[in-house]
This record gives structure tokens, sequence and C-alpha cells, in this order.
């Protein structure tokens, strides 16, 4: 809502010092946001008159029209003015607005005679743009004829002003007017408030325009007055047409400039139907599905059951409260000729009507056609207003096009009783932390306009009835915030409540810390991702038809309609981080995320709406969790480029396969997991590097994620460096598998006893099998396995390798002897040699 | 050594004579003084002090002389073989002493030269920030608390008092999730903010509730400068009985102080929340200008665009509607709760420009916000 100060004041005397931001200050602090206060007209310097043109010659060599005018300004001897002109929209005569040399228009444009088209021109005729009164540029502007010339301009059309514009919050529908932000000036300043709403209304009678209200819930009051014999040509005044433009409308035509005016000062939207369009009765009901109504925009409309119609004889006419239809439109002023008659409309019907919020904000919503009206009306609109915003209609109507208003006056109203509470008179205090007292309470109370009485006999309760545009006030702490903001947020103490003691983080609180701070400490940068995805992701990662990662949670809106679904992987995202880095100069990557997926369970039910009155019951509320898919936290991380970069220090190493296993075991190593890794063949992994990860869960090995190298196709695909590794893990699944705390081991000062042994195995043998069997078959003694070496060459054959382990045997209790420790390597041994075929290197 | 001597004849052991041996002695000393290199000094060594040395063979013929004048003797070539000894020690410490002095100095690296052989890692400031925060409340006994990230309307509109035609629930911009079936009103959305953590907090938790809620929320803005459709929030709710929107001042307050620094003042400003009543925004002191930029053009302060004041988020005194459709009894019970992004935090506390250097995940805009910030 943008509020000229100018018109402010008309409603509220402010102290004649008081700027834009002094008041935009005090609106603030009660609780209004003003976000800015413009200063129209600003740097804006004269001269600027009115002048009146008494010749025109047009000049032809120009590629577009140019007239040389000459212009009376009222200076006497040193008139006529010579101005050149591009615009064409105006005739001898007539008056317009011209600026002289020594002036400044808006924007520092300082005027200076000057030659241009070949003649001298001492000055300008200004567009409503170049006087920054609106964004008109389709020629000058033309003066009614009523202004004598030499006339300041600036003065007569209010150039310079200031307006506050005010974003309102949801629940102040009464501020979307002129009146609204006058109660709160005034309150702001404690001065008295004029409230324009306080009219004289003649009493509804029976020879107004025929109404019919068949849905009196979506439809409380409907005033309609008849107003007649309009001068079609009469055109709004200038102070009507500034008023609109500052705030922010753009003057239409003089009856519809009026309802708009009406509307930005009392807030109570109106509607102006030309009579002689309308056919029999006016009627308020429902649409009846698939009814079709052409509204003002232009645009064809096809109606749902619910939404609130206007009606004649022939259908619906507007959308009650939206937009009314173009078949009732007031029809534009035309002339058959220059000099003829102007036609137009002569009658109008008015209606001044209470719509309810709700049915409102559907049918705004459902047509996504938001309106001044609709606005106002999701808001709430005062229903005591619609007689006196009828009236001040009518009587704009008579005063300024001429016309008669007619005696009839048709209200239909269903009685609602006025809204009360009841608080505790010190309810505010106890919201606030701070006391106010009782006076002060009802008189804060008051200012609001409600009507506040102490109950008999019990002091301490207020009864208070909430005024009609305030539809928002309906439980005690709507009053409290009344008071505390009257009284002002910033006089509120600073106290600090004292809460039980916590428990600090919770141990997956903890681990999700821990595996960030781990990766970040291994050289990985983490990269939040968005988790929007599409089927184009899924194909670059090679996944199958019928891989369940392709079925996702879809969006109804989704940002863009080749990502409508929510990722099931982190992977996607990741990829795209790392080829962004990578196009943009980073060579050498590992990046690292961890969030959620979301993997349709398939059994989703819808969720319900469930009441509000109370505390659902366990059951729905496990109902509602039942609609939501699962949502596992995953962590991944993806790698590019060198791991160890070359340097003066020597080679550098590319980041491989392995550091992608590397990466899940750290990540499992922060839950004090033990991953155990298998060869497998997954998308989008290389099926010759990757390796499936297991846990221990429960008893059982549950699969928590994959890692490895990505496979060429895919890295083709995404455009990624080659030889790219990611890896993928369920961190929930690997927090579950947690086997708590550690236990401190028990360390053996007695010597070790090393022995190394190399075993030829297949080379289709995995490393892991290898090693698990030397740990089953070393037994108890055995301290430690490391695998130093692994050899290929021709002395092995085709398809063989060697892998060389140095064993480290230990007892608790005493130094080992060099025979228990051979015969616990050799039982090692053997137990691989069952196990996996293997032969003991030279043996 | 030779047998001893019966028959001996003083004029014979020449070797031993006082003048033999000092010129022996001498010889030796300024040998030793004139080795130049431990190579030079192993030979001086063996001249002057081995078996075949001058002093050797005059120790070797004490046995002949008459046993009045062995002692003499003894005591002199003694002597003097102690003295050269000590030269040899001496001068033998002197030379190794260069020498390692020598291989440290060719041993010498360029220390300047850089190591990057392995890039460093980090965490993103949006995730250490959210956990600063965190620490903050945790540090006054909030517990942290968790939530869905798609989320039934119920928790995320209704239980929060925005109806199905609340208009706010048009203003903020959702993603509605479709139904298994496609349903286009499945009930289920991403969430918005992270009040239906609240919620959830109020149905899971034994009263009194003191939660700090953090988390990804969604709204269908697309990435500019200014905005994103996935962001940080973190919430705080705090439920017991008695407490008052002076408790929320105070509370804010001190986030304030423990992230910005002691002494910066918050402002409340009435505004509107369905899921609050009253309601506010929050303003925090500029805690670079502290406000004197304020109507001084001289001095001109980027990060409160010499408002003096910056904006934090909403808050407000939850409506008791919301303890209702919780089972708290709102006569017993009543409580604060704020909520703000962490994205504009990040941006106003450490200068950042652009809304999508925090989204891109560009390594060289993380890297050097490290571990913690």
């Amino acid at each position: 809502m943008r509020a000229p100060l100018s018109w402010l004041r008309e409603y509220v005397d402010l102290p004649a010092s008081e700027t834009g931001r002094d008041v935009a200050a005090r609106l603030i602090a009660a609780g209004l946001e003003v976000e800015t206060v413009e200063q129209t007209g600003a740097g804006l310097k004269g001269p600027l008159v009115v002048g009146q043109v008494l010749a025109i010659e047009e000049l032809t060599e120009f590629k577009k029209p140019i007239r040389y005018c000459q212009v009376d300004v009222g200076r006497g001897a040193d008139d006529p003015q010579n101005l050149i002109c591009g615009a064409t929209n105006f005739a001898v005569g007539d008056k317009v607005v011209v600026v002289l040399p020594g002036a400044v228009l808006p924007g520092g444009f300082e005027i200076s005679a000057r030659k241009t088209y070949g003649r001298v021109s001492e000055g300008m005729i200004c567009s409503e743009r170049e006087l920054g009164m609106g964004e008109d540029h389709n020629g000058i502007m033309v003066l009614p004829p009523e202004h004598e010339v030499g006339t300041d301009a600036i003065e007569l059309l209010e150039l310079v002003d200031e307006v506050l514009d005010i974003a309102v919050t949801p629940d102040r529908g009464y501020c979307l007017s002129m009146r609204g932000l006058a109660r709160e000036t005034a309150t702001a300043y404690g001065v008295p408030l004029r409230d324009p709403a306080l009219l004289d209304v003649p009493a509804p009678n029976a020879h107004g325009y025929p109404v019919k209200v068949t849905d009196p819930l979506g439809c409380d009051r409907f005033t309609a007055r008849t107003v007649s014999g309009l001068r079609p040509e009469a055109q709004s005044p200038i102070w009507l047409k500034r008023r609109l433009q500052k705030a922010g409308m753009r003057p239409v035509s003089l009856p519809v400039d009026i309802t708009n005016y009406v509307m930005l000062e009392l807030g109570q939207p109106l509607h102006a139907y030309d009579r002689s369009r309308i056919e029999g009765p006016i009627g308020v009901r429902r649409a009846e599905s698939g009814e079709k109504l052409v509204t003002l925009d232009g645009t064809k409309r096809v109606l749902d059951a619910g939404d609130l119609v206007i009606t004649d004889d022939r259908g619906p006419i507007g959308l009650a409260g939206v937009m009314g239809g173009a078949n009732t439109e007031i029809a534009d002023a035309s002339a058959e000729a220059a000099d003829g008659p102007v036609s137009g409309t002569t009658d109008v019907v008015i209606e001044a009507a209470h719509f309810d919020s709700v049915s409102v904000a559907r049918t705004a919503r459902r047509h996504k056609l938001s309106s001044e009206a609709s606005r106002r009306f999701e808001r709430g609109v005062d229903p005591e207003a619609a007689a006196a915003a009828a009236q001040r209609t009518v009587d704009l109507l008579v005063l300024l096009a001429g016309g008669t208003a007619e005696p009839g006056v048709t209200e239909i109203t269903t009685p609602s009783g006025s809204r009360t509470l009841r608080i505790p008179a010190d309810h505010p205090d106890r919201v606030a932390g701070v006391s106010y007292g009782r006076e002060t309470v009802v008189r804060r109370l008051q200012q609001v306009g409600c009507d506040v009485y102490g109950d008999a006999g019990q002091d301490e309760q207020l009864t208070v009835t909430v005024p009609s545009w305030r539809p928002d006030l309906t439980d005690p702490n709507d009053l409290a915030e009344e008071v505390i903001r009257l009284e002002g947020y910033e006089n509120l103490p600073s106290t600090l409540p004292r809460p039980l003691p916590g428990r600090g983080l919770t141990e997956r609180q903890r681990l999700h810390r821990r595996v960030g701070r781990a990766l970040a400490g291994a050289g990985y940068v983490e990269a939040p991702s968005y988790p929007f995805v599409g089927e184009a992701a899924f194909d670059a990662l090679g996944l199958e038809a019928g891989d369940p990662r392709r079925r996702t949670v879809q969006l109804v809106n989704p940002l863009s309609d080749e990502e409508p679904g929510l990722r099931t992987t982190l992977l996607p995202g990741l990829l795209a981080t790392l080829r962004r880095n990578d196009g943009r100069g980073s060579h050498d990557l590992a990046l690292f995320e961890t969030g959620l997926v979301f993997l349709p369970t398939g059994s989703e039910t819808a969720a319900e709406r469930l009441p509000v009155a109370q505390r659902p019951t366990d059951e729905q509320l496990a109902g509602l969790d039942a609609a939501l898919p699962e949502q596992p936290r995953h962590v991944a991380a993806v790698l590019a480029g060198a791991r160890e970069r070359a340097g003066w220090w020597g080679k550098g190493r590319p980041a491989d396969w392995a550091d992608a296993i590397e990466a899940a075991r750290t990540v499992a190593a922060e839950a004090g997991v033990e991953l155990t890794v298998e060869s497998a063949s997954f998308a989008p992994w290389h099926p010759g590097r990757c390796a499936a990860l297991h846990v221990r869960l429960e008893g059982s090995r549950v699969l928590v994620g994959h890692a490895g190298e990505l496979h060429p196709r895919v890295l083709k695909a995404l455009g990624l460096p080659e030889r790219s590794c990611a890896m993928e893990l369920d961190l929930d699944l690997v927090e579950r598998a947690a086997t708590g705390q550690v236990q401190g081991p028990h360390v053996s000062t007695f010597p070790v006893a090393t022995q190394d042994v190399a075993l030829v195995v297949d080379a289709s043998v995995p490393a892991a099998e290898v090693e698990s069997a030397l740990r089953a078959g070393a037994g108890e003694l055995l301290e430690s396995l490391r695998l130093f070496d692994v050899f290929t060459g021709e002395q092995l054959g085709a398809g063989r390798k060697s892998l060389a382990y140095a064993l480290r045997f230990r007892a608790p209790d005493r130094t080992l002897k060099a025979e228990e420790a051979s015969a616990a390597r050799d039982a090692a041994v053997a137990e691989a040699v069952e196990r996996t075929g293997a032969v003991l290197r030279g043996a | 050594m030779s047998a001893p001597n019966k028959s001996y004849d003083p004029v014979e052991v020449e070797a031993l004579k006082p003048e033999a041996i000092d010129r022996a002695r001498d010889e030796a000393l300024a040998a030793v003084a004139a080795a130049g290199d431990l190579e030079a000094l192993r030979e001086v060594k063996a001249a002057h002090a081995g078996d075949r040395a001058p002093l050797a063979l005059a120790n070797r013929e004490i046995g002949a002389l008459p046993p009045h004048a062995k002692a003499e003797a003894g005591r002199r070539v003694g002597q003097a073989r102690g003295a050269v000894n000590k030269a040899l020690k001496a001068r033998q410490e002197e030379l190794e002493r260069e020498r390692d002095e020598r291989v440290l100095v060719e041993e010498a690296v360029d220390v300047t030269l850089p190591y990057d052989r392995r890039p460093a890692g980090a965490r993103h400031p949006l995730t250490t920030l959210s956990e600063r925060i965190e620490d903050v409340f945790v540090a006054m006994g909030y517990e942290v608390a968790e939530g869905p990230e798609v989320e039934a309307e119920w928790f995320n509109f209704d239980a929060l008092n925005l109806g199905p035609d609340h208009p706010a629930r048009t203003m903020q911009d959702t993603f509605f999730v479709r139904g298994p079936d496609g349903a286009e009103d499945s009930g289920v959305v991403l969430r918005t903010h992270t009040s239906p953590v609240q919620i959830r907090s109020l149905l899971g938790r034994e009263l009194p509730v003191y939660v700090i809620c953090p988390g990804r929320v969604y709204r269908t803005d697309e990435l500019d400068a200014t905005h994103t459709p996935v962001f940080g929030q973190v919430e705080l709710l705090a439920i017991d009985e008695g407490l008052t929107m002076a408790d929320l001042k105070g509370t804010l307050d001190h986030m304030v102080s423990a992230l910005f620094g002691e002494g910066l003042g918050t402002r409340l400003r009435p505004s509107y929340f369905p899921f609050t009543e009253p309601s506010a925004e929050m303003d925090m002191v500029c805690f670079v200008c502290r406000g004197a930029s304020v109507g001084d053009p001289d001095n001109p302060c980027r990060t409160c665009s010499s408002e003096g004041w910056i904006e934090l988020g909403g808050c407000g005194m939850v409506n008791p509607r919301v303890l209702t459709a919780c089972g708290v009894d709102p006569e017993k019970y009543s409580g604060f709760a704020f909520g703000f992004g962490i994205e504009r935090m990040l941006m106003f506390r450490h200068n950042v420009e652009d809304m999508r250097d925090m989204v891109e995940g560009d390594v060289r805009f993380t890297r050097p916000f490290g571990m913690e910030i």
C-alpha cells in the first residue's frame, strides 16, 4: 500500500515539520513494514507553468513528425515561447505544461534554450513521465481547459510529495486503506483521527436496484446504489489522478478512477456496472461448474462450483470480490467526430459488498488472479464500511461527473454479531513480562477501536468487543499484541529463561559432525547440492530401466520440468559440482556431501489434513508419517585429478578407486564400524573397479554402499575427467551398525616376532579373502597383518599374482619362541592354501 | 718394547735425550696444528702418535735406562705424549666440528619451497555456521532437533495455525509433492521452514521443551544473487511455564552476543506470523559499524547499508493455537520461537556478496572457511 503523506495529513493533524521518514519511523515502531519513503518530485525546480498553445508549425523534413509551437505561458511581452515538440496529441488552444530554461526536471535533467531540429526551443512541453508522475509517455500531458495560463504547475500537479510504501502483513487488511493507515498514524502520534467513513448514509429502501443474494455465507452484505445522467466526457480532475498515481494506480476513466479512489480511501473494493448493460436483477450465488465468464482482463474463464459469482439474467457478470466481467464494463467515452457528441456510460450501478475471505482467496488462487479487490477481501474488509463507501462513490460521481444520485438504496445484510473476547486484564502483562497495568491495557485497546468493559464485580477480567475492521483480533494473544506493540516493542526488558540442563548433542549428531571433519581432514571439500533430479541424470549414470533409484518422489511444481524428482542418490548433484569445478579450472578435486535422499516406499498414503483443535491421536500421527517417503541420510565423495600432486618433492599420484574406498572406510571408522569390501558390478561404477561395501548389522551382512572408479561411459556422458572416482554410503545404516564404545586394548610389552610370507594365488582371488584366511589361520597370537607388496610377472605364470604379507606375532604374557611364531605362520598359510588355493612362494 | 737392557750405554739412548723428546713433541704439535682436515690429521696421528712415532719409540727405550734415569725419562716422555694426544684430540674435535658445520651448510634446503602435495579439505561454511549456532544454544541447555525434509502439510502448515486458506500459505512458495498415484493433493510438501520440527518436538518430547531446529528448507524461488530454492534455517523453540516476550528478547540478545560480540543490542519490530502471536521481526545492531555509519555518508557501512541495524529473521510468542494442536495446555504453558536463514547470516557475517557462491560448491569459495567458522 502506497500512502502519500499529503493524503494522510487530510485525516490526521501531523506537525507540519514531520517528514515522511519521521512518520515511517513511528509506523514501523507500531508494526507496519514501511519499505521505502519515496520523495516524488525530488530535485524538481521551476519554472514549470501552465501554457496555452497558440500556433503549431508542422516540420516535415525529419523522419518523424516534429512540431514547432508557439505557447503563451503568461509572461506578457516575453511570450510566446517557441517550443519544439515531438508529440502530436494536442491542438491549438490546448493547455499544456511547459518547462522553461533554468528549470530542473526529476532525474537532474536541466532545461535550457537549445537548438534542436533546426530551431531554438525555449524549453519543453512535458509528458507525465518527464514530470515523474507516471509511466504515460504517449504524448504530452493536455490539461483541462479551466487552468489558467502561467499557473505554477509544480503546485497544480502536486508534484512534490512523500509516499510511504508499506508492505501490509496478512493480518492487517485494514491497512490496505488510507483510513486504516491514518488510524495507525493518529494512534502513533496520540492525535485524533478524522474518520473518512463517518458519512451520512440514507437508510435502505425498496427502490434500489434489485439484488438477490442466494449465498449469504459467501456474501453477508451487498449495497447497491445507482447514479444516472453522468456526463460521459467528464474527466478525472488532476487531484484525483495524482492521488491514484502516487498510490501506484493508473488513471483510467472517471467512474473507474472514483471507485479505485474510494477503495484506496476506505479499503472497500467497489464495482461500477453500466446499468444499460445489466439484464435483470443482480444476483450473488455459487457458479455452476463449467460456466464461463470473460473477466475485465480479457481472459475467458471456466468457473468452478466453488467460485462465488455476481450474475444477471444472462449468467455470471463478475467473479465476486475478484474481478468484474467484460460484459457489463463501463464503456470508455468515445466520439464519432472530434467535435461531435461524446457517447459512453451515463448510468451506473455501484456495488459495495462484503465477501467471505476464504471464498475470495480460493477463487483468486484457482484462477491465478490476484487483484486489488481480492487482496483486500482475502485479508478482511470492514463490512460496516460498505454503505459509507457506496455513499462516497455516489457523492464523487455526482460532484465530478454531473450525475444524479437515485433515491433507491439496496442493502442486503446477513446480521453477524460483533465479536467479543474476555481476557484477564493482566494477560498482556503475562505475555510481555512487563507490568503495564489495567489502565494502560484498556486505553491501548480503545485506541485500536475496541470497546472495553470491566466485568461487574470482577475487576481483573475485561470484556473486549473488537472493531469491525479488525477480523484478525480473535484470540487473547491478539489483544496482547496490540497492547504490547502500541506500548513499544523497544521497551521490552531482556531476561533469560533457565532451561533444564540439556544432554548435549546426540550420538547421531556427533557422528554427522565427525564424518564431516574426518573427510575434510582427509582433503575433501564439502559441497552440498540441490536435490532435484530428472531422468537425464539417471541416464547419464547408466542406470538400467528398472533400477530402483529411478523411482523418485515427484514434485507437482518443480522449478524445472527437466528435474521433477527428488534425488535417490547424492551422486548426480555431487558429480555436477565436480564438473563445475573442473570446468572452472580446478582439476585436482575431492568433494563430499552428506544429505537426505528420498526413497518412495510405494505404499505412501495421502496425508490427512488432521484437525488442529486438539492433539491428533498417535494413530493419526503415524498415518502422517506413513505418507512420507523414506529419507535416509547418505554420504558421498567424488574424486578427480591428482590425489597427490607432482612437485619439487617428486611425482604425484592420481586419485584412484582405492581412494574412494578409503573415503568410505574413513566414514565408517568414525562410526566405529568396519566395512567389508567385495568386488561388485554396479552402475555408475566401472564393473572391474567397483567395491560393494557391507557392514554387520543385527547379526547379518548388510550392503551400505559402493565405491570405486566410475564407468568410462558415465564419465564421458557427464563430461568428467577420466578415472574420476566416487563412493556413496547410507550413513544411517552405518550409524546403526556402530558397535558402541571402544574397549581399551591390552598392550603387551613382550617382544614382537615378525614373519613375512608371499603367497601366489590366481589373479581372480580377492586379497580380502587371502587376508581373511591368514587371520583365521594365524590364531590369537597374530597382532597385525599387513599386505606390503602385490607382484605379477612371468615367473609366476599368466593369471597369477603374488601377495606378500608381513605378519606380526606377540603374546600377551611371554616372549614368543621362534618355533611358536613359525607354527602360527604355518597355520596361517595352511588356511590360506586351503581356502584360496594359495601356494607359498619360495616353498 | 725391547728387553731390559742391563748393559746400557747412555750415549746410545739418543732418543731419550731431553732435547730429542722436546723436539719430537714440538714437531708433533706443529704437525697437529698444521693438519688441515681430518684425513691429514689421521696421517699426523699415525706419524706422531702411532707405534712408529718418535715418542713411541722413545718410550720403548726407557727400559734401557739405568734405574735412576727411568723415572725422569718416563715422566718426560709421558708428558710429551700426553700433550700430543691432547692436541690431537682437540684438533680432531675442531676439525669434526668444522666438517659437521660444512655438511649442515651443504644440506641446507630452501624452506620457502611451497608444499601443496595434497589439496586441503574443508567443511561448507553453511554447515559450520549452523553448528556454531547450535553450540550456543546447546551450551544454554537446548537440544538439537531434526526432522524430515519431505513433510506432511499438517506439520508444515496446519499445526502451525496456517489453515488451508490462510493467505500466508500461498505467500510461502511451496513445492508440493505428488502422491504415489500422481495425485497433486497428497498433503505432502517439501518443508518450507523447519517449524514442522518444532511441532514434532512438542508432540514427541516431555515438557518443558527447549530445542533448536537446524535444517534444509525449500521454496520455489529461482536461484539468483539473493535467492535460492534450497536454503538452511535455524529455528528455536522454548515452551515452559511462564515464558514471556522479555525472555525471547533476552535469548536473542544472548545469541547475538555469542555470535557477533558482546554489547550488540537487538531490536524487535511488530510483524505477523500465523504461528506466533505476538510476532516480531528481529534486528541486531550492526556488528561492523555499531550504528556509527548512520547519517555519516563519508563512512558508509556495506554490512548494514548504513542502516545501523541488520535484519535477522522472525520471532514471537508461540501462538496458543499451535500449543493446542500439539496437546500442550496453553493456559499452563507459553513460549517463544524464532527462526532465521543461515545463508543470509553467512552473507553479512562473512561478507559474501552472491548467494550462488554458497550453493555452487566451488572449492575456491569453501576452502578458506576450513573446519570451523
